[in-house]
């Protein structure tokens, strides 16, 4: 009893001091700042990611008892006509939005260099509206214009002496119509991050070019584009991560329709879970070779565009 | 002699051609304003045009017939069975109304609540891995950045079984809680931020005795007050517009978030051609509060854009 009193004392009073060292202690404040990011990123993306993983393995409609069935749902993946049509379709999708919106982004910004500050400035505020708006919204917004019977966009070009056109309604328009709104949403926010990334170019480097006798074009090609690639890197790599998986358009639009022409992979994924029989193997799988396809998309990206290096250490 | 002749000419031709830039510049800048702002016209002439005329006007610039009925059909103003009644509704209208307030202020409870969690928490977490020495940091911080890479489409199916496992399909939490802590994003963003900040300041504080909190409150985040209501504005509009996560898990109607509630709204209209007039007037409404914020903070949006987009 008394040898127990005894040990008892100083064992509190090194618990005591124990605990002043660590509210002391760089290490213990560091965690505990990052503590409720480190729950929320466990949670809600690191352990949904691996568990995604597992559930790609599993026949499972959420009601039932899951049973394990190894590659079966990656073989039916494989087997499903629907889903390499998805992809086909993603793909095309991500081949008309990104050239147009990635040059009409540059040549904006180049044009918004031009205007006096408040000019400029003023425009961007504006340019950035549409990003602002609600994806859906952009969506019923265009639907409206685009009616292949009634809307402005027919009216337009009958003025212009082009006759009809279906634009969502026909399978041969659809997906590019559907770029065509993303791009009306995203080419002005895309132009104002080029637009901060012409501002890092020294206006040296055109003066002294200039003073050589090189045109506008010339300047552009040798200095500007060179010299945007890291701003081009982070634009495109983001952007091509985004088109691969474009769903509120289309979900609003056209639902993946006509004939299947617009059903992009997000849609194939969300319909595997909320419209057909529920198949939360099928779906996961289908949400992991989209992860591999924009994991490989970007490494491929990035070598291609060399985004370690920065031109502009050459030149100072 | 020639060596100046030589410059002036080129000066000569570079004003030549700083005009003509000028001018091709303007016609862009006229373009522009055009094709953005245009279609947001479009709408409001579409919603205040009266619902029998929207489909035999098709050119008219102006709202045919201007009524502002549409508008209070969306609000909820008037019942639509009285317009039945009447016999004003027509085949072109839906009787479906939106029932706009309950939407908009389940959107404003959704999205501040995200912003308010998401800033403060990724906010701290972003000054540790820019200011505190911890034992892993770098490789914890490096996992936090692949999270970036994940498609959204990834995590939502095992979160959707989470927050079902849990019981909130159909209340607020379950719509929040999955960004609330963190995105990466914020993380990252708000690190770029403290790492630029001088640390003789700190070093001043530390050698006048103060704690590694009070450092934190004291001097790091007055410092960067503009980054954060940056990313405050970024995420509030980010989850204002969210669709797949809230039309998932967030259908039922005391939880429905108004674009959620435009997108079924859209496919409650009657058969043949959807309510145009109506569907425009939602429109309409559910802009507001994007204008709003473009007019309060679109400079400091667009500013912090610069500073951010690709460091």
């Amino acid at each position: 009893m008394v040898a127990g009193q005894t040990r008892g004392k100083p064992k509190r009073s090194v618990l005591f001091k124990l605990l002043n060292r660590l509210a002391d202690n760089e290490a213990v404040i560091g965690y505990l700042f990052i503590l409720p990011s480190l729950i929320g990123f466990a949670i809600f993306f690191a352990y949904p990611a691996l568990r995604a993983v597992y559930i790609s393995f599993l026949d499972w409609n959420l009601l039932s008892d899951a049973k394990y069935v190894g590659l079966d749902n990656y073989q039916t993946l494989v087997a499903d006509e629907r889903f390499w049509s998805s992809l086909r379709v993603t793909v095309l999708y991500v081949v008309w939005n990104i050239p147009v919106q990635t040059v009409l982004a540059v040549f904006m910004a180049v044009m918004l260099e031009r205007f006096s500050t408040p000019v400029s400035s003023i425009m961007r505020g504006i340019m950035i509206l549409p990003w602002l708006m609600p994806n859906v919204v952009v969506a019923l917004l265009w639907m409206w214009i685009l009616d292949p019977s009634i809307g402005l966009m027919n009216e337009f070009l009958k003025l212009v002496g082009i006759g009809k056109q279906p634009f969502i309604g026909s399978p041969a328009q659809a997906i590019q119509s559907i770029a065509a709104i993303n791009i009306w949403r995203h080419a002005g926010y895309t132009s104002i991050l080029i637009f901060a990334g012409l501002k890092t170019i020294p206006k040296s480097l055109y003066e002294a070019a200039s003073i050589d006798g090189a045109g506008d074009l010339t300047q552009f090609r040798k200095i500007t584009l060179p010299l945007l690639r890291p701003v081009l890197v982070f634009v495109l790599v983001t952007s091509v991560i985004g088109s691969f998986q474009v769903f509120d358009t289309v979900a609003v639009t056209t639902s993946g329709g006509p004939a299947g022409s617009t059903q992009v992979i997000i849609y194939y994924i969300f319909q595997q879970v909320f419209e057909r029989r529920i198949k939360m193997g099928i779906a996961t799988a289908a949400s992991v070779v989209l992860f591999a396809i924009l994991i490989t998309v970007t490494i491929v990206q990035m070598r291609l565009l060399r985004s370690g290096e920065s031109d502009l250490a050459d030149y100072q | 002699m020639t060596t100046t002749q030589q410059i002036v000419s080129i000066q000569m031709s570079k004003q030549v051609r700083a005009r003509g830039g000028k001018m091709l510049a303007y016609l862009v800048l006229l373009a522009l304003l055009f094709i953005t702002l245009f279609p947001l016209w479009w709408v409001l002439r579409t919603a205040l045009t009266s619902p029998t005329f929207v489909f035999s006007h098709t050119s008219s610039l102006l709202p045919v017939n201007p009524t502002t009925q549409n508008f209070e059909r969306v609000l909820g103003l008037i019942d639509t069975s009285d317009l039945v009644g009447e016999g004003v509704v027509t085949s072109y209208m839906s009787t479906a109304t939106l029932d706009f307030w309950v939407f908009l202020r389940n959107s404003f409870i959704v999205s501040s609540a995200i912003t308010l969690g998401q800033t403060v928490f990724s906010s701290m977490a972003a000054y540790a891995f820019a200011r505190i020495k911890f034992p892993l940091r770098d490789t914890i911080f490096f996992i936090y950045l692949t999270g970036l890479m994940i498609p959204s489409i990834v995590l939502f199916i095992p979160n959707f079984v989470f927050i079902r496992q849990l019981g909130w399909i159909g209340t607020y939490q379950g719509i929040i809680a999955p960004t609330f802590l963190m995105t990466p994003f914020a993380v990252f963003f708000m690190r770029q931020f403290f790492l630029g900040l001088n640390k003789d300041l700190e070093e001043a504080a530390i050698i006048d005795g103060a704690t590694r909190i009070g450092l934190f409150w004291r001097i790091a985040l007055p410092l960067v007050k503009g980054p954060i209501l940056t990313l405050a504005i970024l995420t509030f509009i980010g989850s204002w517009n969210e669709y797949l996560w809230p039309l998932l898990v967030g259908r039922d109607e005391n939880v429905r978030v108004l674009t959620v509630a435009l997108g079924i709204f859209r496919e409650q209209t009657p058969q043949g051609s959807p309510d145009w007039a109506g569907l425009m007037a939602g429109t309409a409404v559910s802009i507001v509060p994007a204008i709003v914020i473009f007019l309060f903070f679109g400079r400091k949006v667009v500013d912090s854009i610069q500073f951010s987009g690709f460091k």
